[in-house]
């Protein structure tokens, strides 16, 4: 049991977060910055799943990794899913911008149901 | 989400400042769906036992039976919005989801045929089990098929919230999970009780259910499709539907005279469980949980004996081998009520939630946490059945027999 | 190896994978959060939104402060391969600390928000983020509290079979809340930030 790979990943770790950081407060306006912080992102999570949660190192039937792998496609799933129709109900559903769909249900409660 | 808008008054599903309901009926859904997928696959694993048993068959077309249950898993969450197509989203999502919930529908075809095949020049006993699975064959791929009608978007904008689609729901829940469960139970009751069920009365509830189950859902797909809406009390006259609500109510009726049978079935089969009393394996089966004698042992099996196919028990009994009479020691949990006490407290933490006894449910979490804490810092879990007693246990359980 | 020491091992693993299991559910837990939140990004309702609110320097404090606590339990498990009484015990106090320190800064903004009359009832882009962050900072405190009480066990009864179990448990626990917070960090803060 080594503790240098736990010194590695914390030291990429790091960086990735930094670099982020950076990316985030002092180049905000960039074309690429959204993609390339979700890219670091998912970078620090191969790094943080390597490092220190030992993923890949198991022999024999792979469970942790399978369990991993259908989490995460069931995760994407949901996540791209639900921002997917959420997104297409609120573009269709009169254009209100929550301020704007306030307003308007005020404006309704007045008149009376 | 729902509860902090009820307690403290967040702004997940509220109508205004900021709040959106949709996005509590996408969220409803996307686990919804999954779940009813959580209530037939069990549904499903019983009916392969049934079938293979009664056919004298081993299951045909094992590897592809898994491949199917693998892709109904991952598949069933991919189809959640047809339950809101009408919901007002564009139609290319409509489309999707759509699309997916008829590809959902192929890997459970398989699974249809694959249990056919099995029946296939079988030798098929008719006992109830596989009566109930004969009744769900046949409701639960119409009911089926009806569901695949209704993934098409421009139909189901027809029979939203209709009575066709409460027919849908009840046929696959009743064809499929209710009759898996009855299925079930007059299965494996033998082999936890020691005593089979009264076998005339569990074919007179069999007929009930299903002819009832016909009757009672049939008429309402008719109904359905010609505009009649569900969660309605009454319906006009006018509309000359009543005749069709009447056969539904002579169905429910039927239905009624199932349950009736059902209950008679259980009381008389306690009644006479001398007269009705069986050995470990009264069909014959195929499976390993028929090795073990009726009463059950604690420990479920003596000996752990090297399995070399899927229908082990089936195996052992062709080849004449007998049991390896070699008993080790056992190690076995201790008994504990800290299950029962953790149940408790955190029934009451729900319990007082729901009802806003906020003094009830910081005690009963308190509690819950000390148990907890309780159950992780015990010792002394486990206690060991030494090989003598287990072969004291062995020898009374079965007799002479090896 | 001995009988016993296989023995051990396996169970250990067995016991592994299943907590395993129950991290990714929690995952998805958390994947049901996130999907709200991108939701209800900017459902403001005439109240502040992210920028107007978040303090960025605190954030990468917290960041930090996470990490190292998830290296210093990384640390805590090798001294517990290696039978290390000391290093065990400063490694484990410093996750717990790290922890602690990571809690309060979350505390305080929490504390601060509410204080201005942003809490989570002002509108659902606040409800989201107060329970997205709030319920991984549950999740810390609870870790905080298994930690504390497996750090009494170990000054009572010393390194044990079971004992190095539960740490293992722990560790994945701990550092698969700091896989959380990489995410909580990057679409939470810096992505507001962004656009």
């Amino acid at each position: 049991m080594s503790p240098v790979r736990y010194i590695i990943g914390f030291c990429l770790s790091l960086a990735l977060t930094i670099v982020a950081y950076v990316i985030a407060v002092y180049y905000p306006e960039h074309q690429w910055a959204l993609a390339l912080l979700g890219l670091l992102a998912v970078t620090q999570l191969a790094v943080q799943l390597t490092y220190f949660l030992h993923l890949g190192e198991e022999v024999g039937p792979r469970l942790k990794q399978l369990s991993f792998l259908f989490m995460a496609a069931i995760l994407m799933i949901i996540i791209i899913g639900s921002v997917w129709i959420m997104s297409n109900l609120n573009e269709r559903m009169m254009h209100f911008t929550p301020d704007e769909k306030t307003n308007y249900m005020l404006k309704e409660y007045d008149k009376g149901f | 989400m729902l509860t902090l808008d009820r307690t403290i008054g967040t702004h997940f599903f509220t109508s205004d400042m900021g709040g959106n309901p949709m996005m509590y009926v996408n969220l409803i859904w996307a686990w919804g769906h999954p779940e009813v997928y959580i209530l037939i696959l069990p549904a499903f694993g019983v009916f392969s036992e049934v079938v293979s048993t009664f056919s004298r068959k081993r299951l045909f077309g094992y590897t592809s039976m898994v491949i199917a249950i693998m892709a109904i898993t991952l598949l069933s969450f991919t189809v959640w919005l047809h339950h809101f197509f009408t919901m007002g989203a564009g139609a290319n999502v409509n489309a999707f989801f759509g699309i997916m919930t008829m590809i959902i529908a192929v890997p459970t075809g398989v699974k249809v045929f694959n249990w056919l095949f099995t029946m296939f020049r079988g030798r098929i006993s008719f006992k109830t089990p596989m009566l109930w699975f004969m009744g769900f064959i046949t409701t639960f791929t119409i009911g089926g098929v009806t569901g695949v009608l209704m993934a098409v978007p421009g139909i189901d904008f027809q029979v939203h919230n209709s009575l066709f689609l409460v027919a849908h729901f009840h046929n696959m829940i009743i064809g499929g999970v209710l009759f898996g469960a009855f299925a079930a139970l007059a299965y494996w009751w033998p082999k936890f009780t020691g005593f089979r069920l009264h076998e005339g009365l569990g074919i007179a509830a069999f007929w009930s259910w299903l002819v009832g189950f016909i009757l009672a859902f049939g008429p309402l797909y008719i109904l359905g499709l010609m505009g009649a809406v569900r969660r309605l009390d009454s319906y006009d006259a006018s509309l000359g539907w009543q005749g069709l609500f009447i056969v539904a109510g002579v169905g429910v009726a039927i239905i009624l005279l199932g349950v009736f049978f059902q209950v008679l079935q259980l009381a008389y089969s306690i009644w006479k469980r001398k007269e009705l009393a069986v050995g470990p394996d009264p069909w014959d089966a195929r499976t390993l949980e028929w090795a073990i004698s009726t009463p059950i042992a604690e420990y479920n099996f003596a000996t752990l004996d090297e399995v070399h196919e899927r229908d082990a028990f089936w195996a052992f009994k062709q080849s004449g081998k007998h049991r390896s009479a070699a008993y080790h020691d056992i190690t076995m949990p201790k008994n504990s009520g800290f299950g029962v006490l953790i149940a408790g407290a955190a029934f009451l933490v729900g319990f007082a939630v729901i009802w806003h006894v906020w003094w009830l449910a910081v005690i009963a979490f308190v509690v819950l946490i000390v148990l907890i804490i309780c159950v992780g810092m015990r010792e002394d879990i486990e206690r060991t059945i030494p090989a003598e007693r287990v072969a004291t246990i062995e020898n009374k359980l079965w007799g002479h027999r090896s | 190896m001995s009988e016993a020491a296989t023995e051990q091992k396996q169970l250990l693993k067995r016991t592994s994978i299943g907590f395993w299991l129950y991290l990714m559910t929690d995952c998805l837990l958390f994947a049901s959060l996130f999907a709200t939140y991108v939701v209800m990004r900017d459902a403001t309702a005439g109240g502040p939104s992210g920028i107007d609110i978040f303090e960025m320097p605190l954030v990468l404090a917290e960041t930090i402060i996470l990490l190292t606590s998830s290296l210093a339990c990384g640390l805590a498990l090798v001294a517990l391969a290696t039978k290390n009484m000391r290093q065990l015990l400063v490694t484990l106090s410093l996750t717990f600390m790290l922890g602690a320190a990571f809690l309060v800064i979350e505390i305080s903004e929490f504390a601060k928000l509410i204080g201005e009359g942003y809490g989570p009832q002002a509108s659902g882009f606040l409800s989201a983020f107060f329970t997205l962050v709030g319920t991984h900072g549950a999740h810390v405190f609870i870790g905080l509290l298994w930690l504390a009480i497996l750090f009494a066990t170990f000054i009572r009864r010393g390194i044990t079979d079971k004992l190095t179990r539960q740490l293992t448990l722990f560790g994945l626990f701990w550092h698969f809340l700091d896989l959380i917070w990489i995410f909580v960090f990057t679409v939470v803060y810096l992505m507001e930030v962004v656009t």
